[in-house]
Parts: structure tokens; sequence; C-alpha cells
């Protein structure tokens, strides 16, 4: 194996064996085919798009429901054939309802017409992959959802040298990036030959955790003859996969404070991003479907094949509906992710996993006195002194709590998960970064 | 559905305060009970009164003052078993009620209670006993189960034979000092138990070891001697490595250290106390705020910028 690459700080969550993501790296992913979607009109970073269809009109599938709006904008495509039977504001993850097309599925499956790829990424014209990108939809879908045809547009006097795929999966128990790798790893492959074509980058590195020595195995046989593409492995431990963090592990730089990957030459992509770029660019594709890991007090763990805007209901029914009380449902990973107010959710762009967790999971910690104990100190990768910034935060003394960096804070969640006291230090941030955003707006 | 809504992450590591805080006292144990074996039955005494004030002190100023009762999280307890474990085993009974009520009270609640305050509160308690009773506070005795062997002599020179048999006593804590200090093995192995549950790093007790031998040495005397008397190696793993009253970044830690280090030898060699051990870390607690603002972490994407 090979040296093992890591960062400062972090932390071990669930890496104990059959923990987390045992439950699911061994199921291979299955396909469903919802009755019905309500695919939301917002579901990457930017303007929400604008919907195009009207209650009643027959879509199929690929076809346009959404259109772009503003420069972060991007399309919805009909993730299933059938009747639009509303368009209407539906509650998902965030405290506003979002406007969402629900389409009633006649099963047909039928296709828009025209969808062309370009066959071979080897072979296209890079100058066709950005505008495809757009055209498909695709955003990150390591869970920030970040226009990913944006990214790839390396602004003046910027050059790329490396782009990095991003298979580490450090989050608990997501499995979707692992199952990629292993049951289509030359989609991945292809996503990112046509990406370092796009933008002329000689070298592209993928980098997988040490935890998925199988998904090694494959991808290194995958990119044997492929140019310029190369794999590290590197450390399980949480974040390695934060964009910040890998690049610093895999290029010895970092992205200056307040800058962006490209400041340091470099672009980093989820493999599951690549996928969907490959597909998009080899057989014209647009992002309808993603595989997303369900786990946790479900009857049936699994890696499903997910149209976009599948009803959360439908999801644990397909792994066979709850096999203890659901008392909080967690989309995303353990250390990040978001918490479900129901199951009528729609799996959106950015869902890599839905965790159930019983009642004995979902206990609400009391905050309890800082003892100074300096673990927050010692786990935070960004090199902030969280127990100061809570202090300020606590204090309601906003200004003070910007003066101590808590806008360089991530929201990794690694001091609040090792925190003895149980306090509450990555809400804290969170609600302080929001303040200090809207402030600065004004 | 009834489902919790909640800010990530949505785990914790199972580490708490009280788990911590026991093994702390599961540390202190081999020290304790080598303690009461070696000075005998008032030792445990002195540990029981003071273990059992510091609790009741804790529980009655939570109660009086209607702040939530911490003293299950059992920093109480720690703080009492570490103050009587600083006490001659001579020490009468009520002096370790005395201390333990104070350390709790005045040094822990007044300043905010745990987390807050800025002095070790067991050595702080030692300190003022020090002030207030001089005489019974360093009246040692040999340990009565080696009573019968000859007087320890000091400041005298010593065959080389004679020094390693002295080593031995020194390390199996067959000399004259406080409950808690003398036998070096017990202390070792709780430092050792500290390190595998990963409660402290081994830094601060390290590098102020390391610090008090090179000093003394440079000072013409034993090193070896100079961290395996007095209350060293005690202050060292046990004291220095308080959270609360230690930095709290790697560097300000070793900072701290080296500060401890260098004032024990000081006052050794210069002060007009035989031991420095408890007013080199009070002091270097007293400058940790100020190591802690001018000591931080570097910050990512701070300094390097890439062409």
């Amino acid at each position: 194996m090979l040296p093992k690459h890591s960062f400062k700080g972090g932390v071990h969550p669930m890496h104990a064996a059959g923990a987390g993501k045992s439950q699911t790296k061994r199921e291979a992913v299955r396909d469903l085919i919802p009755d019905i979607v309500a695919i939301p009109m917002s579901m990457h970073l930017g303007a929400s798009s604008r919907p195009c269809v009207q209650q009643g009109e027959h879509v199929k599938v690929g076809q346009v429901i959404g259109e772009p709006v503003g420069f972060l904008g991007l399309p919805v495509h009909a993730s299933i054939a059938g009747e639009v039977i509303a368009v209407e504001q539906r509650i998902q993850l965030g405290a506003a309802p979002v406007t969402c097309v629900v389409i009633k599925n006649d099963f047909t499956d039928e296709w828009i017409d025209g969808i062309k790829g370009y066959g071979n990424v080897e072979t296209l014209e890079p100058s066709v992959v950005i505008p495809a990108v757009k055209a498909a939809g695709i955003c990150g879908l390591g869970g920030a959802s970040f226009p990913t045809h944006v990214k790839l547009s390396v602004p003046e006097g910027k050059k790329c040298e490396v782009i990095i795929l991003n298979g580490a999966e450090c989050e608990t128990h997501l499995t979707s990036d692992h199952r990629l790798m292993l049951e289509n790893p030359t989609r991945v492959v292809d996503g990112l030959r046509a990406v370092m074509r796009a933008l002329n980058v000689s070298r592209g590195v993928i980098a997988i955790e040490d935890n998925k020595p199988d998904a090694i195995e494959v991808m290194r046989e995958h990119i044997r003859g492929r140019e310029g593409v190369e794999l590290t492995v590197v450390r399980a431990k949480y974040p390695q996969g934060s964009e910040k963090q890998l690049i610093r592990t895999i290029t010895g730089h970092e992205v200056p404070r307040g800058g962006l990957p490209i400041d340091v030459g470099t672009i980093v992509l989820n493999v599951a991003t690549a996928a969907a770029i490959a597909d998009a660019l080899i057989d014209g594709r647009p992002f309808i479907d993603r595989i997303t890991t369900v786990t946790g007090h479900v009857k049936r763990p699994s890696n499903l094949r997910l149209r976009i805007g599948t009803m959360l209901e439908a999801v644990i029914g397909e792994c066979g509906g709850y096999n203890d009380e659901a008392a909080k449902i967690i989309v995303g990973g353990a250390m990040t992710g978001f918490c479900a107010p129901d199951d009528t959710i729609s799996i959106a762009k950015g869902t890599g996993g839905i965790i159930v967790l019983n009642r004995e999971e979902s206990e609400v910690y009391e905050e309890g006195p800082c003892i100074r104990c300096g673990r927050c100190v010692d786990t935070c990768p960004v090199g902030l002194n969280p127990y100061l910034m809570k202090r300020y935060c606590d204090a309601n003394d906003i200004a003070e709590a910007e003066k101590n960096n808590v806008m360089d804070c991530i929201l990794c969640g690694c001091c609040s998960f090792t925190c003895p006291s149980r306090r509450f230090l990555t809400a804290s941030f969170k609600i302080a970064k929001e303040r200090i955003a809207q402030a600065r707006k004004r | 559905m009834n489902l919790t809504i909640s800010t990530a992450p949505h785990i914790r590591c199972k580490d708490s305060v009280k788990m911590i805080m026991r093994d702390v006292l599961i540390a202190l144990l081999p020290t304790t009970a080598a303690g009461i074996y070696l000075f005998g039955l008032n030792s445990a005494l002195i540990v029981a009164v003071s273990v059992a004030s510091a609790v009741l002190a804790e529980f009655v100023w939570q109660k009086l003052a209607k702040r939530p009762v911490r003293v299950k999280d059992l920093s109480a307890a720690v703080t009492g078993l570490i103050f009587a474990l600083n006490l001659p085993p001579t020490a009468p009974w009520w002096m370790a009620m005395i201390g333990s009520a104070f350390a709790i009270i005045v040094v822990k609640q007044l300043f905010g209670g745990i987390g807050d305050n800025f002095l070790n509160p067991a050595l702080a308690a030692r300190a003022l006993l020090l002030a207030s009773w001089p005489a019974r506070m360093t009246q040692f005795v040999l340990p009565t189960y080696f009573s019968g062997a000859d007087a320890v002599s000091s400041a005298t020179v010593l065959s080389e034979s004679g020094l390693q048999a002295r080593y031995l006593d020194m390390f199996l804590g067959r000399i004259p000092g406080t409950i808690g200090e003398v036998c070096k093995v017990a202390i070792l192995i709780g430092f050792a138990y500290l390190l595998i549950r990963r409660v402290i790093s081994w830094q601060v007790p390290v590098i102020i070891l390391a610090v008090v031998a090179l000093l003394s040495w440079i000072f013409g005397s034993d090193p070896l001697t100079a961290i395996l008397s007095g209350g060293v190696m005690f202050g060292a793993v046990f004291m220095a490595t308080d959270y609360t009253t230690s930095p709290m970044t790697a560097k300000g830690q070793i900072i701290f250290a080296v500060g401890i280090g260098v004032i024990i030898v000081l006052i050794r060699k210069f002060g007009s106390y035989p031991e420095g051990v408890t007013y080199a870390i009070l002091f270097m607690n007293i400058v940790t705020p100020l190591i802690d603002k001018y000591v931080a972490p570097r910050l990512y994407g701070e300094v390097k910028k890439h062409a």
C-alpha cells in the first residue's frame, strides 16, 4: 500500500469494525423506480430553477422541467415519464418551502427525443464539455451541490494543474461512492479524463481512503493506460474528504484564506460527479438519478439508484421499512447531515445518504461547561480555537467570534464530536457564520 | 411522524467529563494505595476526609448558590484526592478538611466552577496550608513501614553504591515526603494509564522532568535525584496536566511545561524553600491565559500562498 497521506486534526467517528459503513458496503446498487416524484426546483447552491411545465402536462424522462436562473443556475430534468400532477410548494430540508414539480409515473420510461452523446471522452471536442455539464444539470454530488460547470470555469489568469477526484467518502455510514467505484469504475475515470481534456490538465488524482481496499484495487486496474491519471490512497480520517483538507493531503498546498481551490491550481470533484459528467458526455444523459446509501434502522440497509425527486417514504419502503421506531432521519452523513422533518421529503441531487436513527441514538444532549480539555483545538482541521469562538458566540459577541476566525470554520463537526462536555460548538458556529454573512451583505 | 430535528453532528464520541475524571481517579489509585501502605492508617484517614469534604463542599455550595449540582462529574473527588496526596502523612484530619473545602469553594466555585478556575484547586489549597501551618505542612517522616531503617541523610556526598541504593529507595517510596509523591513507580503506573486512556498527552510531564533534570545537572546537582525527589513527578503527571489550568494548544503546553521545570529548579537552587513544585505550577497557571492569548494554532491557508 502507498504511504498514508493525511492532514492535521480530525477525528475517527464510527471507524470501529461493524459500525456505520459495514451495514451497506457489500450491498450492490439496486434500482428503485418510484410511482411518483416531487422534484424540487432548488437542489443546488444558487438561485432556484424556474418551473417550465404545468399541471396536466405530460413529460418524458430527461425533459427540462426547470430552467436555470442566474449565474449559478442549473436546469432540472424530469426523472420519470408521466403526468405533472402538481407544481406546488413542499417542505424539504430547510425552513422555507420549495417549489416542486410532482410527476406521476406512467411507467413507460420514455425518454425525450434527441438524446445523443459523444460516445468517447478521449475523442470528443474539449470545448463541448462545460456546456454539456451545465445542460445536464450537474452539481457537486458530495453534498455541497455547487454547480459543476461553474467550478470548471477557470477564471482568467488562473491555471488548473491538477484535478482531484474525491473518493474519500469520509462521512459515517455512507458507501454510495464506494459502490460506484466498485461497480462503475470506467465512468468515474471517463469523467475525470473528460474534465482533464476540457481544461487541458495533465494530472488527475483519484483519492480513496485506505478503508476501501477493494475499491482501491478496482480503480487501480481501471486507471491503467489512462493518460495522466493516478491514484492516491489517503488515510481514513474524518474530514479527509473535505475539499480543503483533501487538497492539503494530495498536493501539500493550502487554499489561501478566503480563496478557492483554483488559487492553488486544483479543482476537486466527487467521484459520483465525475461519473455523472461521463454519462452526460458519452450518452448525452441528463442528471436524473443518483446512488444513495439508505441505512441505520431499516430492515434492509441498501445502496439504491434513485430517481431525483423520489420521496423518502418510497425509499424506506424499498428497504423493507423501519426495524425500530424511527426517531431521527439524517439526510447526508452523521457528521454534517440535515434532519428530515418527515418522510415526504424528496431525494435531491446532493442526497448521498439516508440514515435512520432510533430513539436511543437520537438522544438530545445536555450541554455541559467547558473544562478546557483542548480536544476541540486538537481536532480542528482548520486550526481554530473552537472553545474560544464558542465563548464569544455564547456571549452573543459575534464581532469577537469573527475576529477569532469563525468564518474559516468548515462546520465539519469534529469539535462537537470530540467534546466531552457535549457542547454545541458546531451549531453555534453555524449560526454565527450565517449572521456574519448576512451582515456583510448589507 | 414525530422526528427529532437537530443540527449536525448527529453523533458524539463516548467520552464524557465523568469518564475522564473517573480515569484520573483510577490513575491515582496506585499512588494512593502506595501512600497508605507506606505511611499507615492516618494517610487513609486524610484521603477519606479530604475526598469527602471536597465532594460535600461542592454539593452544599451548588445547592446554596442554586446552581446545577455537578458532583456526579467526579471532579470534586479528583480535587479532594489530589489534595490529600499533597499532604504530609502526619497531617491532622481537620487540615485535610479545611484545605479541601477551600480548594472547592474559594478556588474553584467562586471563580465559576469546573473549567473556570484559574488556579489548580488542590495546589492553591496546599499553598494556603503551607502559609498557615508551615511547620505541620513540612513535617515529613520516613514511611512507617521502613522506620526501622537508617535515617535518610541529605546533602551528603553519597558513594557510588550508596547512590544506587538511594535511587531505588526514591523510586519505591522509601523516603519521607507527602502521601502521594514518594512512590515513583506508582506514579508512573498512573501516568501510563492516563496515556493509554488518552486522558493526557506525554509532553507536559516529560518536558517538566527533562527540564528539571537538565537544569539541575547544569547547576551541578545529580539529575536523577532531582526528578526522583520531592514532588516533581507527582506534580508533573497529575497537577501540571490539569485541563483547566494549563494551555489549550500543544505549543502553549510546551511553553507551560518548560516554565514549570525552570521555576522548580530556580526555587530549589536559589529560593528559601527546599521544594518549588507547588509554586512553579501555580505561577504557570497564572501565566496560562497569557500563553493562550498569544499562542494560537496555525490557521489553514494563513501563511502559504501558492504561486
